[in-house]
């Protein structure tokens, strides 16, 4: 079991240490900056921190020494030519007649470094980051440089090569909320998921697109969302335009793999082949943000549930997780240890962590619960953190 | 030559600008911003994102004028002029 966990938080980095037994926090990182995603690279120790400036750009923060001291890194950018299609956010006066006559391009900047993974352990250097306005990026030496992954970029489903010329086909990736703080209603990469068997094979989630796998090392893509269902469009059964909030695999059992998205909890057992709902709205299991899998068993995952995107809090004011051991069949509710009045906490799409038998996760109202015993009891590790973006065992 | 002002924000990035006169040549914000940039490697990609262009919520002017080009930084900066590097006001 890990003896680390890192929050990404509003005000931002916070480590804890497990220390005879108990977890305690040390002094805040990063003090005052905001930190959407920080992780420890399992290969070398190395903590991660994505800073999300308001200011000053989004910039990767790096510590060799434990946490002890953190340097700054240069930059992820976009290359020149890098565009993307404009799309806008539905707002009641937005006509959606006139925009769509001509694409409007924009160059990309990056916005939002949203997520950092790691790859595996035969690829000691490389590292992905995703981005808003939806970028996969790659290193291959530690993090010092980054490139686009320019087939993803390029996809048909965005447009086609808009660094060779103007759009040859439909722009689908549309905005996520996630975007709007930055003035922009673009697409964003949240999820990365390497398979640990074949370095090649990649998942990645886009909001608000879908699923996206590559067989051969990221020089070609293909969306995964059969068996998506989503409730916004008027085709639920649609290619794109589905809402991934978070996709991850079973480390163990790589061809099972979860994702909670903005319609429900999804599933599959065929590498993303095909997915198939397994919410249950009567025990509370159908919205929310995070989800996490069992590394050994691929038929086991944990949700944090929430009411339903336009009441996004607790279920009457209780707050709750739902384990599933039958690959989403039937689900249990855990409470013990969770507030079960006047709480109105939602977990987000990485805040929500497992470890050997320990899973824990962090709210946006600064409370950080822990189990030890797979989810079935929890303790608090403090009720009044900063909102909590991310939580990452080290 | 012009001299260049900016928020103490900016120091706890680069402290090696704190507590010091720094002078640029005259000529165009953008040069001013590559000479702070050789004595801090770094400094622009706190105020410019990839395609040079002044960050959203990064403000530069020359004395009390707030720069009217912020894609190129081509406002030119007088002999005497002061730079000035600000913040916007933003989030809570």
């Amino acid at each position: 079991m890990s003896e680390m966990i890192l929050l990404g938080t509003r005000k931002g980095t916070i480590i804890f240490d497990r220390i005879n037994a108990k977890w305690r926090p040390r002094p805040i990182t990063h003090a005052g900056v905001p930190v959407c995603y920080a992780a420890r690279d399992p290969r070398d120790g190395t903590l991660w921190a994505s800073l999300d400036h308001g200011h000053w750009g989004p910039k990767l923060s790096r510590s060799r020494d434990g946490g002890v001291t953190w340097v700054d890194i240069a930059s992820l950018k976009y290359p020149k030519g890098a565009r993307y299609i404009v799309k806008y956010l539905p707002i009641p006066d937005f006509d959606p007649e006139s925009p769509s006559a001509q694409p409007e391009y924009a160059d990309a900047t990056v916005l939002k470094i949203w997520n950092i993974t790691f790859g595996n352990a035969n690829q000691p250097s490389r590292l992905y980051a995703g981005t808003i306005p939806g970028g996969l990026f790659v290193s291959d030496d530690g993090g010092d440089n980054w490139e686009l992954n320019r087939p993803l970029w390029n996809h048909d489903s965005r447009g086609g090569d808009l660094f060779a010329g103007n759009a040859t086909s439909e722009n689908q990736w549309n905005g996520t909320p996630a975007s709007i703080d930055y003035g922009i209603f673009e697409p964003g990469i949240h999820s990365i998921v390497v398979d640990p068997r074949d370095p090649n094979h990649i998942h990645v989630a886009v909001s608000t697109a879908g699923v996206l796998e590559t067989t051969d090392g990221g020089q070609s893509w293909e969306g995964r969302n059969q068996g998506m269902l989503n409730d916004y469009m008027p085709n639920p059964e649609s290619e794109w335009g589905h809402d991934p909030h978070f996709v991850t695999s079973c480390l163990g059992q790589p061809d099972h793999l979860w994702q909670q998205n903005h319609c429900g909890v999804f599933y599959s057992n065929n590498g993303a082949n095909s997915w198939k709902k397994v919410s249950k709205p009567e025990v509370g299991v159908n919205f929310g943000f995070p989800i996490v899998a069992d590394a050994k068993d691929g038929r086991t995952a944990w949700v944090v549930p929430a009411r339903a995107d336009a009441e996004r809090m607790a279920i009457d004011g209780g707050l709750f997780v739902a384990r599933t051991t039958d690959g989403g069949q039937s689900w249990q509710t855990f409470r013990d240890g969770l507030p079960q009045e006047n709480a109105y906490d939602i977990g987000l799409r990485h805040g929500f962590d497992k470890s050997g038998d320990c899973l824990c996760f962090g709210s946006t109202t600064g409370n950080v619960y822990l189990s030890e015993d797979r989810g079935e009891t929890w303790q608090s590790l403090g009720s009044n953190f900063p909102p909590i973006y991310s939580v990452r065992f080290g | 030559m012009p001299h260049v002002e900016m928020t103490q924000h900016l120091h706890r990035f680069f402290p090696q600008l704190k507590d010091r006169i720094i002078t640029v040549p005259v000529g165009s914000v953008a040069k001013a911003l590559l000479a702070i940039n050789e004595i801090a490697p770094g400094f622009t990609d706190y105020v410019l994102d990839e395609h040079g262009a002044l960050r959203r919520h990064v403000n530069i002017s020359i004395n009390d004028t707030v720069v009217i080009d912020k894609i190129k930084l081509s406002d030119r900066i007088p002999d005497d002029g002061t730079v000035y590097i600000f913040q916007s006001l933003s989030g809570g």
